[in-house]
Parts: structure tokens; sequence; C-alpha cells
């Protein structure tokens, strides 16, 4: 139904740009350009290649423009989606359609965000609702929280399940040379820190931090010629529910579910033939909530799942393994960090974290308030 | 009443100045909507009624907010018994002591400076 081909597309560079603090004066577009070079170098092309330039930021209202200027570049195919942290899920599919109909031949999509030097407030421009903002949601973090009480409600999961998702969380980070957390964290860590929006304490949400990052995009034939392993798309699918928390129909089923499907449907694949799992955590309830909808265990199961560290290093089911939005980086829409992680995953070259033997990986992003799903399914040569 | 040239949030608006919480009835798709707006989200029909709800709801799904300073806030979503579920905000109890499945009934929040008047919720049984 989707039109697109089963590997059509391969991941054949992936770098971020500088993440966590980043230094003084850099701005989105210096980050997406540092990402993209870095990503270039990863698989030998230039910039004098790139012919596809896709890209999202809250902070650079036409950041393709900004993008194609900075680099001295006029690109044959653009785009600009920007639907929240899954945007660069969203991208791949438009990557991919437009290298298969021949629109360009190099595509690279780029992220950058400085919030955590200027501020959560000036990043992203606060939205008036009518119907909502009267009622002083902190978002995203109370809409979430409204999601998790619903799952606690119905199916009884517990805070320390949801704690138990930080935890691993920060399990995998601390092998992560690159990720903001560094000390380890225990449930009752999560449990007694500040709460910010009931049943969530700062511990069960995404950090804040700067960082960027590029992939690049090309045909399977020409993959073959680059420097790195290239990593095939076998699946994409996405769906959206809603753009507001009091517009999404079931607050414990998201988009994932149908993404998921349409992904799974693409690769001709299931739950049970991933090897590593990447999803977007800004909120400890995601990874339960994505975990059931994307068919790793039954609907209200997923508190159950976590617990006992199934999901931690060691784990039956190695799920964020660079440490997650709640521990790694979280610059705001960190869809291609799950991306960046997922290809170096099926290339073997995460070290410590290294997930061993790993062909197939998936890579969910959500955006908005669990609004915007959309879910990438990897796989390494032997897959294709 | 609202004039055909109203936007969909002024005649909401001019309801709930009167003390009404009104919503829209799509008769094509025979169901409430809500938020209101030009077109049924569920038929495409631009035909929408306007009606005045009971007031009478059951939260479900809830939250308490903290800000950095003060005390935490209340955040439900009421699924209102006409078939329509909207945010807002149980007063009158400990934030913390609203929950799932719990009736409440609707009342106005009166306007405050540049903030109109809004629709908040209380327990339709007191609590203690």
């Amino acid at each position: 139904m989707s039109g697109l081909v089963r590997g059509g597309a391969a991941i054949v560079g992936a770098a971020e740009s500088d993440i966590g603090q980043v230094g003084p004066g850099f701005n989105v577009i210096d980050l997406m350009a540092q990402g993209i070079t870095r990503a270039l170098d990863d698989c030998g092309l230039g910039l004098n290649d790139v012919d596809g330039l896709v890209c999202a930021s809250t902070q650079s209202r036409t950041s393709p423009l900004n993008l194609a200027e900075y680099l001295g570049i006029s690109p044959s195919f653009i785009d600009g989606t920007i639907i929240g942290g899954s945007s660069f899920m969203f991208h791949v599919q438009h990557a991919m359609a437009a290298l298969q109909l021949g629109l360009c031949n190099v595509a690279v999509i780029a992220y950058g965000s400085t919030q955590r030097s200027i501020g959560r407030q000036n990043a992203s421009v606060r939205e008036i609702n009518p119907y909502e903002t009267p009622y002083r949601p902190f978002l995203p973090s109370s809409a979430y929280a409204l999601a998790a009480s619903r799952h606690m409600h119905e199916f009884g999961t517990t805070r320390e399940q949801m704690a138990e998702v930080a935890v691993a969380a920060r399990q995998w980070a601390l092998m992560n040379p690159t990720a903001w957390e560094k000390k380890p964290l225990t449930v009752d860590e999560v449990l007694t820190a500040r709460m910010v929006s009931y049943p969530f304490t700062v511990r069960d949400i995404c950090l804040v931090t700067d960082g960027g990052g590029a992939i690049v995009l090309v045909s399977p034939e020409r993959a073959k010629s680059l420097k790195k392993k290239p990593v095939y798309v076998l699946g994409q699918g996405q769906h959206i529910t809603h753009a507001n928390i009091s517009s999404m129909p079931d607050l414990t089923i998201t988009g994932a579910l149908e993404s998921g499907r349409q992904a799974y449907a693409m690769a001709g694949l299931t739950a049970k033939d991933i090897d590593v799992v990447e999803l977007y955590d800004a909120f400890t309830i995601n990874t339960i909530l994505f975990l059931e909808d994307l068919g790793f265990c039954k609907k209200g199961e997923g508190g159950g799942f976590v617990t006992g560290g199934r999901t931690a290093p060691g784990g039956a089911l190695p799920v964020n393994t660079n440490g997650g939005g709640l521990s790694y980086c979280h610059p705001g829409m960190y869809g291609l960090f799950l991306l960046i992680e997922a290809v170096r995953q099926l290339r073997g070259e995460c070290g410590e974290r290294q997930v061993a033997g790993a062909e197939i990986a998936i890579a969910h992003g959500n955006g908005g308030v669990l609004s915007s799903q959309s879910t990438a399914i990897l796989g390494s040569a032997a897959t294709v | 009443m609202p004039g055909t040239d109203q936007s969909p949030l002024a005649a909401y608006q001019a309801h709930l100045d009167n003390g009404e919480l009104a919503y829209q009835w799509s008769p094509k798709a025979g169901r409430a909507v809500f938020y209101p707006r030009i077109v049924c989200p569920y038929s495409g029909s631009t035909e929408l009624e306007w009606r005045i709800a009971s007031g009478l709801g059951t939260v479900y799904a809830t939250t308490v907010t903290y800000p950095f300073q003060g005390p935490g806030h209340n955040i439900v979503l009421v699924d209102c018994d006409e078939g329509f579920r909207m945010m807002s905000r149980v007063e009158e109890i400990d934030p913390l002591a609203v929950k799932i499945g719990m009736r409440v009934k609707f009342r106005i929040h009166p306007a405050e400076g540049e903030q109109p008047a809004y629709p908040v919720f209380v327990p339709v049984e007191p609590e203690r």
C-alpha cells in the first residue's frame, strides 16, 4: 500500500553534533551543519554530493532554507516537515520516496537544538489553546501524566514499574561515553525526586539538553560502494491521532499500534524478529506504551514487562541502548538520535553497550503529546 | 444567541459568559463535537448545532502539576455525559484526591483579567 520498497534506501552515514551543553553562541544551523559534515565523513561523501535536504528545528521556522544557504547548496529535494520529535522518522519516509522516485540521490536528514543554552521557553514558542491553557498544564509533562494516570487506572501499572524504565535507561547511559548522565540511579531515587506532574517526578521525564545530528540516505546500489556497512530501511510506518491531549481518542493506545503494523508489514517481520529496540522515551510511560503497541507485550502488561531489568543491560530485550531521552540526551525533538543509535548498533560500533549479533533494529519516534507516531525498522545487509 | 458570523470560540465563550457549558452536535454524525469548530471531524458536515450540556461528567484522567513555586493544581480530562471530552480542573477537594471515575459537575470559573470565564468542575458528592 505504501509504495515504498523494503530495503529501498540505506542509511550510510550517521553522526551527532556536539550534544549536552554546546559552546556559547552556537545556533541550531551550526549544529545541523556539524552533524551533516560528520555524517558525510562517516560515509565518505561530501557536501557537493548532497541533493536532498531534510531538516527540522523548533528554533528555525524555515530551517531548510537557512541550512541550504549556510552549506552553500541548492538541493533538488527539500522537506521541512515538523510534527514533533517523531519528525525524523517521517523524514525517512519522505527521503526514501524521493530516492526511489529519483528526486535526489543523496539525502541528509538533520536536526539541531540549543534549548539547554537558551532555555526551553525560548526554544519552543508556547502556543495558546483556549480549551486547555486556562488549566495551566505544564506541557508536555502534564499531558503524558494524564496518559500515565489512565494506564495506572486500567491496568494497575505502578510508579515503581515506571521508575524501572528510568533505571534501565540510566544503566545503558553509563555505558555510553557521550551520555549526559554519569551516575547510577535507583528506583527509590526516581520515586522521591521532585514531583513535576503526578505520577511523574523529574526522573520520569527526559533531559533538557542541546544537541543535533544528521543521517545520510542513498539508494541500496550506491550504498555498497561507501565507507561503512549500509543499514537498510526494511519498514516504515506512521500514524497521527490528535494534536492536543484532550483530543486523544484513548490515552492508553497510541498511534504506534498502527505505525508499527505498517512498518512490520512492509518489513515482513514481527516484534519477535527485533534484536534491538529504540523507543522515544520522553517520559517513562512512553517506553511501556510503545512496548505494548509495537507488540513486545500485550496491552496493559508493559509495567510488568519492564520490571526485573528486562530492558536493561543484560536483560532479555535491549531497549534504548544509548541511555534514551531519559539519560543520554534530549534536545526537544529526539527522534533522530534513535535512528543514529539503531544504525550504530547494526554496524556493531557501540563498544561496551553493543548488543551482540544485532541484525534488526526498530526505531520508534513519538511527537507532540503522544500525537504523531512513526516507526522505522532497520536491518543489516544480511536481512535484505 | 450566536450569529452565523461568530467564530466557534466566540459562540462557546458567549455561552460560558451566560453561565452555560455549550457543545456542538453533529446531526450527520449523530454525536457531540468538542472543541467547537466549523466542520464535523466525524462526518465532514458543516452543519453543527449548538447544545447546552447538563454539566455532568466523569473524570477520565487526572494529574496534579506542581509549579516551581507554590502548590500543585489539578488537571483532568472529563468525559461529559453528552459524549464529549474536555480538559478541566476539579475544584473544592485536594487535587490529589481527584480520582478517575469520579462524578463531577460543571461550574463557571469567573473571568479574571485577560482570562475570560472558563469551565471547571466540582465533585457531585462533596468530599470531606
